[in-house]
Order: C-alpha cells, then sequence, then structure tokens
C-alpha cells in the first residue's frame, strides 16, 4: 500500500525560499536479498522522483537499491507565483503514485 | 535453637578462615593483596554488581558510589502515571547492600582517571581502584530535538527517569479535562525500556477510558516496528477501541521538535498541539561513561561481550543501559544478568583466571492493563565480539489466548518486580 505524505508551505512571499518535504512509502526491495531456499526476492524499487511547478520541471530525482524503504526527499525552491506543485514516483512493477499540493504567493 | 547452633558455627569457621589467611601472610601485605573494585551508579545493573562481586569474594574492596539515598526504579513507574501506584512502592534504599559489606559512598562521581585509576567525587575526595564497573544508565539528550531542553521537559514532561518527571506526567493528566488529547513521542532505538512508550500508552489509556473516556491517545513514533508490537496492537483495539492511534515514522510520526509554549509537537508532515504532552527524547549512556572516555560516537558504551569491560577504557566495565550489548534490550533484567556476569569476569580477571563465555538472560513485562500482562524473553550469547540472540530459545506471549491467561501474566509481572527489587536491594 503506497501513500504519499506532502508538506508545502500554504503560503509564502515572492522571493522566499521554502521548504518541500515528501515521504513515499514502499518497500524497496534491493533485488539482492535470497529466500531461505535459496531464490532471489525480485527487485522492487521506485526508480524515479519528479516534481513539476505549475508544469515545469523544478526537481528529479533517481533512486537506487541501496536507498533505504520508504523514502524521505527534503529540497528547497524559491517562490515566484501562486500555483501547484505535482509530485510523481515511478518505479518497477508498474509502479506509478502521484500528489499535489498548492501555494498562495502574495 | 538448631538454626542459631548452624550460624553460629558457620561464623566460627568464618573466623576461622580468616584468622588462618591472616596468620599466613604478613599483615600489610594481606590489605595490599585486597583487589579494589569501585562501581558508579546504584540502579539495577550498579547495586547487583556490587553484591554480586561480594558475594563472589568476600575479600574484595567493593565501593558503590551513588549520589541519591534512594533509588526510585522504572520498571511498573507506568503504574504511577496512571494512578494505579504510590511513587513510593518504587523507592528503595541502600542499607541491606552496606549490611552485606558492600562500601556505599553517596557521592556524585564526577571523574575518572583512567590511567591513575582513580574516580573524583564531587566532595573533591578520590577513590582509587584496580577495576571500575560504570552503570550510569542513561542521559536524556536536550540536544535533538528542536526546543525541548530541560526547561520544556518541566512543561512537556519525559518521565523517563523515575521520579519528580513520573509525578509530573501524572499531575498533568489528572489536571486534563475529559476529551482532551495526550500525545506520547517515541524515540528510535536505542534506548531505554524498548516496549515502555507502548506499555506507558496501554496504562494512560486505561486511565483514561476509567477517568476521561471521551480523550484520545496519540503515539508519534520514530519508529515502524517496536517490541512486542502485534500484542500492543492487538490490546489497542482490544481494549481501548478508538481510543489509541499509533503513528509510524513513514506515516509521519517522527517529532523533530517541539514548541513548550503552545504545547505542539512538531514533525515533517504536520504540527499536533497536545493537552498533555509526554516527549521521550533521544538518549545517551550517562556522563560519567563519557567523562571516563568510554564512549564511542554514538553515545552509548562498546563493551566485550565476555567481561563487559570498555573496547576504548581498559580495566573500566559498562553495564546496563549505557552498554551497547547487541540484541540485549535496555531492560532492568538485563542490567541485573549483566552485572552477574561482569562481577564473574572481573573476580576471575583479578585473580589472574580467564573469564568464561557467559549466556545471559532477559524477560521483559508489559501490562496493557492492570490485569492483561503480555511478556518478551531472550537469551544472549558473545558472538562475533556483540551479544547475540540464543536461536529458538525465549520467545514471545503468544497472539489468541483468553483474558485468564493475560491476568496470570500480569500476576507475573507483579511477582517479577517483588523478587528482582528483593535480590537487589533487599
Amino acid at each position: 500500500m503506497a501513500s504519499a505524505l506532502i508538506n508545502v508551505p500554504a503560503k509564502a512571499k515572492r522571493g522566499d525560499i521554502i521548504e518541500i518535504k515528501t515521504l513515499m512509502s514502499h518497500i524497496m526491495e534491493t533485488g539482492y536479498r535470497h529466500t531461505a531456499s535459496g531464490e532471489v526476492v525480485p527487485r522492487n524499487i521506485i526508480t524515479s522522483f519528479t516534481c513539476r511547478f505549475n508544469g515545469t520541471e523544478i526537481f528529479r530525482a533517481d533512486l537506487f537499491p541501496a536507498i533505504a524503504a520508504n523514502p524521505f526527499f527534503t529540497f528547497f525552491t524559491t517562490a515566484t507565483e501562486s500555483g501547484k506543485f505535482e509530485f510523481e514516483w515511478t518505479g518497477d512493477r508498474g509502479f506509478s503514485e502521484t500528489a499535489s499540493a498548492s501555494i498562495t504567493v502574495e | 535453637m538448631g538454626i542459631s547452633h548452624r550460624i553460629s558455627r558457620r561464623d566460627f569457621c568464618r573466623v576461622g578462615a580468616a584468622a588462618a589467611a591472616t596468620a599466613a601472610l604478613p599483615l600489610p601485605a594481606f590489605a595490599q593483596a585486597a583487589a579494589r573494585v569501585v562501581v558508579i551508579g546504584g540502579g539495577f545493573g550498579g547495586a547487583s554488581c556490587a553484591r554480586a562481586l561480594k558475594q563472589i569474594d568476600p575479600k574484595l574492596q567493593v565501593t558503590l558510589v551513588e549520589q541519591s539515598r534512594t533509588f526510585t526504579a522504572c520498571p511498573f513507574s507506568n503504574n504511577v502515571v496512571a494512578g494505579l501506584r504510590s511513587i513510593e512502592q518504587q523507592q528503595f534504599g541502600y542499607d541491606k547492600i552496606a549490611a552485606s559489606g558492600v562500601t556505599v559512598v553517596v557521592q556524585a562521581a564526577t571523574a575518572v582517571d583512567a590511567t591513575a585509576r582513580t574516580v573524583g567525587l564531587a566532595d573533591g575526595t578520590s577513590l582509587p581502584y584496580d577495576r571500575l564497573v560504570l552503570s550510569p544508565g542513561i542521559d536524556l539528550r536536550f540536544d535533538v530535538l528542536q526546543g525541548y531542553d530541560e526547561a520544556a521537559a518541566a512543561k512537556m514532561p519525559h518521565a523517563w527517569k523515575a521520579g519528580e518527571q513520573t509525578l509530573l506526567l501524572r499531575k498533568q493528566l489528572e489536571a486534563m479535562d475529559d476529551g482532551g488529547l495526550v500525545v506520547v513521542a517515541a524515540p528510535a532505538n536505542p534506548y531505554r525500556c524498548p516496549p515502555g512508550p507502548y506499555e506507558r500508552a496501554c496504562l494512560i489509556a486505561y486511565y483514561l477510558k476509567t477517568k476521561k473516556p471521551r480523550s484520545k491517545l496519540l503515539i508519534l513514533d520514530a519508529k515502524d516496528t517496536f517490541s512486542k508490537q502485534r500484542l500492543f496492537q492487538n490490546a489497542w483495539k482490544e481494549l481501548y477501541p478508538g481510543m489509541v492511534e499509533w503513528v509510524s515514522l513513514s506515516q509521519g510520526g517522527k517529532v523533530n521538535g517541539v514548541d513548550a509554549a503552545t504545547n505542539t509537537l512538531i514533525t515533517d508532515f504536520g504540527n499536533h498541539t497536545a493537552q498533555v504532552a509526554n516527549v521521550i527524547p533521544p538518549q545517551r549512556a550517562g556522563r560519567i561513561a563519557m567523562i571516563a572516555g568510554a564512549t564511542d560516537k554514538t553515545g552509548w558504551c562498546a563493551i566485550d561481550p565476555v567481561t563487559f569491560e570498555s573496547k576504548s577504557a581498559p580495566n573500566i566495565h559498562v553495564i546496563g543501559d549505557a552498554c551497547l550489548a547487541g540484541s540485549m534490550p535496555k531492560s532492568a533484567f538485563t542490567a541485573n544478568s549483566q552485572a552477574k556476569v561482569c562481577a564473574h569476569a572481573i573476580a576471575a580477571l583479578l585473580s589472574g583466571r580467564s573469564p568464561a563465555a557467559p549466556k545471559l538472560i532477559n524477560t521483559c513485562y508489559s501490562l496493557a492493563a492492570p490485569d492483561y500482562g503480555i511478556s518478551i524473553a531472550g537469551v544472549y550469547q558473545p558472538k562475533n565480539g556483540l551479544l547475540a540472540d540464543v536461536e529458538g530459545a525465549g520467545g514471545v506471549s503468544p497472539l489468541d489466548v483468553p483474558r485468564d491467561f493475560r491476568a496470570r501474566e500480569a500476576h507475573y509481572a507483579q511477582t517479577w518486580f517483588a523478587t528482582i527489587t528483593a535480590e537487589v536491594f533487599g
């Protein structure tokens, strides 16, 4: 069961540096582990995270097997105008999740 | 009459043996030969160790350094929080330990000189030792959660050292209106008493259900899993439906800071304003362990699993909550087990023998309600430089059993506390 947690300030002043936090629940199975009977546990990770603001990509990260379960990203951007942040996580086994949050810039 | 006869004969034998030993050696040499062991910290670890040393080798000069005249025990202190027990029932003195031949020094230890092998005390005096045992328990870290310092703890109690803080949390619960929100913030591992925050949640919920049934309890957790998890979660559902909510790390449960002025707990994804906020912060070994050079970058003490000797400070042993004991959880039972193993190892080392590889036991009872007990037990042995679980030994209370099973375990919990405190302090 995937689920996203998002923290975007609801309001900011134009030119403010704002912090954005995201957490996606995900097992992040490395593909390097074996079961008791010796079979490889298939890799199941998130491979890509993207953040767009009003349609323009402002942050992207590629993820790899060394990243722990439930990846947590925090990053900064400058508040330029009111609008919508859209977040997207994609990965193995067709994994795809989205979330969004709006900000009012005064 | 028979008993008094036996005692007097035994006393006679002891006097006879001592006299023979004295006669065999010149007196000054005999006095110097008695090795000196100083134990710092009079909790379950230190008090047990001092007593065990004296029992194993009555000739040892054993000094227990403890700054309080009264020890206030943490196990069962969640019952005090919930108003089910008085703080006096948690308190124990050192008279019997002194009577067993241990020199009890009521002073704070403020310095350790590992080269000169001396312990400095708050009154300026110093104690020489051949072997030093540190059992200082934990210090709460007031430098991790933003805004959570000692002043904040007077408003948002941790109650993770039994005493005034325990009573403060109880008073706040008593003063709270029905319908209030209680928040318990649980730290990441390692910390004192892994199941403690969840037992506390249960017993606070028991108080709320009994006295303030419209209230809610929220656990904000810096972890995704915890000790006896399914048993606790079942108990919340069974005993306190709709009252207890657990927010895990991956659900945004990790508390990063507080605003003491508004009783607010701050996480990465939201703030929670509580009527009563119980903030259990991250911890580290008691300060004297750092002063002695026995802590590593984690703030805890790495030890040899056979002797409990510090990996960084020779002739200094660390037991109880302060040490990193591999799979062994930080509990009173663990401290008591480690104390005995450490005492045997020290007695062996002081007489030139090599200590035997030990097996240690921990058992931990938690109460989900006064008549609802659950437990976990483990057996540990040294493996690859750490204390590792003995596979297949120990276990956890079963998930599906009738209530009388839980009631029996609650009774065992009571008798366990009576037994261990009688052994250590009685």
